[in-house]
């Protein structure tokens, strides 16, 4: 059990996908104009990373070398395509602000990276514990980032106000502010895992 | 068990099974999930055309059709009668001018050519600036840029830019002019369908009627 542990803490901190690994940039950058949007998007890709782990490393052996991507990816496409339907039939509103990005989950780089690297060479539990920690690491980190984005851009975190909206700068809900913000965060994150070491 | 060999035939064997397990998978998911997405996006609509038009006891989108705008093109009109009697129009109206292109807006007018109340059901307008027109447009504070009450048999609305009425978004004036775009194209829309109802002609054949609500589906894609 401690393995597994340290798998789980493993995906949060030393290999976070968004402050260590750099991966998945592109939904992370468009998709944490708030705290809220952040967060539904880190948890629909934690649950196509771990359901896409749990059943790649179930079928690791049936699965020849050779066709090993396009097999992945067809089951990764299911759960992502499972996530949409869900999400359009019973959080209509969630579905329309993330639009395009929960589709494009397919292609994010984290969730075929871990059944690359990880998945396929581990046993199921492994991999299921592998998938929480680096979904849970990604979420965390992307609500953090809309979170701040929110707060910086319109005084609020989660639509909770906590200062009047003009004090907010536009700035950073815009995709510049993503960068910087994000930025910033990377920055923050080494200095502490820095001090840690 | 040990790995499979990369054979032509275990590759073959095992793409054609996962895809096939993974085909009835979603097969059986889209059925479960069909009829609850069919239901929220006609919540939507129908909360939308609620929001616009004066309290009705009829079904609007049951009594929707399509009413040219005068430049070419025909826009959803939805019908809100209390009773036997007419209170309103809700249009389903857009504008491709948009900062980001296309905009669509629900818009609904009583008999009398007044704004009753809009809706934006879709845009991809700056957030934070172009975004605004969900709210901007019905601020009851300020008459300058509210459009709820105006009366558009007096001429078109523009923005006070080009000498008009409406007060535009701040730094977001080619949002603005969409919007009203829309609007005034609605407008046109609801001229035309008022005229007809209280001339007493019937504008739906159930022919037509039929069409209008296959079209009314796919608009909502």
């Amino acid at each position: 059990m401690n393995k597994q542990v340290k798998i789980l803490i493993n995906g949060i901190i030393r290999e976070n996908p968004i402050f260590v690994l750099l991966l998945g940039m592109c939904p992370t950058l468009a998709t944490t104009s708030s705290a809220i949007n952040g967060m539904s998007m880190g948890l629909a890709t934690m649950f196509v990373l771990i359901c896409s782990n749990a059943v790649i490393s179930l079928l690791k052996n049936v699965i020849p070398d050779m066709v090993r991507i396009p097999a992945f990816i067809v089951v990764i496409a299911t759960f992502v395509t499972i996530v949409e339907m869900m999400m359009n039939a019973y959080v209509p509103a969630l579905a329309d602000s993330l639009g395009i990005f929960i589709p494009l989950i397919v292609v994010n780089c984290i969730v075929l990276g871990r059944a690359e690297a990880f998945a396929s060479k581990n046993s199921v539990l492994s991999s299921i514990f592998d998938g929480v920690g680096i979904g849970l690491g990604f979420t965390l980190a992307l609500t953090l980032l809309g979170a701040s984005r929110e707060l910086l851009g319109t005084g609020k975190i989660f639509s909770q106000t906590l200062y009047p909206e003009q004090f907010g700068s536009l700035l950073f809900v815009l995709a510049p502010g993503a960068f910087i913000v994000l930025g910033y965060l990377i920055a923050l994150f080494n200095r502490i895992q820095h001090k840690q070491a | 068990m040990a790995k499979l060999q990369s054979s032509f035939r275990n590759m073959f064997l095992s793409l054609s099974l996962i895809c096939l397990t993974v085909a009835l998978l979603l097969a059986q998911v889209n059925k479960m999930t069909a009829t609850p997405i069919a239901a929220a996006k006609a919540m939507k609509l129908q909360n939308a055309i609620r929001e616009v038009v004066p309290a009705f006891d009829n079904d609007p989108v049951a009594e929707a059709y399509r009413m040219t705008d005068g430049s070419g093109d025909s826009l959803l009109v939805y019908p809100a009668k209390k009773g036997d009697e007419l209170v309103g129009f809700a249009l389903n109206s857009y504008s491709n001018n948009g900062f980001s292109g296309n905009i669509q807006i629900m818009v609904g007018f009583d008999m009398k050519h007044r704004i009753v109340n809009y809706a934006v059901l879709q845009h991809a307008e700056t957030p934070g600036l172009g975004s605004k027109m969900t709210e901007w447009f019905r601020d009851a504070t300020k008459p300058g840029q509210s459009v709820i009450g105006r009366d558009l048999s007096q001429g078109a609305l523009t923005v006070s830019k080009e000498g008009g009425n409406v007060d535009a978004i701040t730094a977001s004036t080619i949002t603005s002019r969409a919007f009203l775009e829309a609007v005034n194209r609605a407008y046109a829309a609801y001229s035309g369908s008022r005229e007809n109802a209280l001339s007493g002609a019937t504008i739906a054949t159930d022919k037509e009627q039929e069409k209008t609500k296959r079209e009314g589906g796919d608009h909502n894609e």
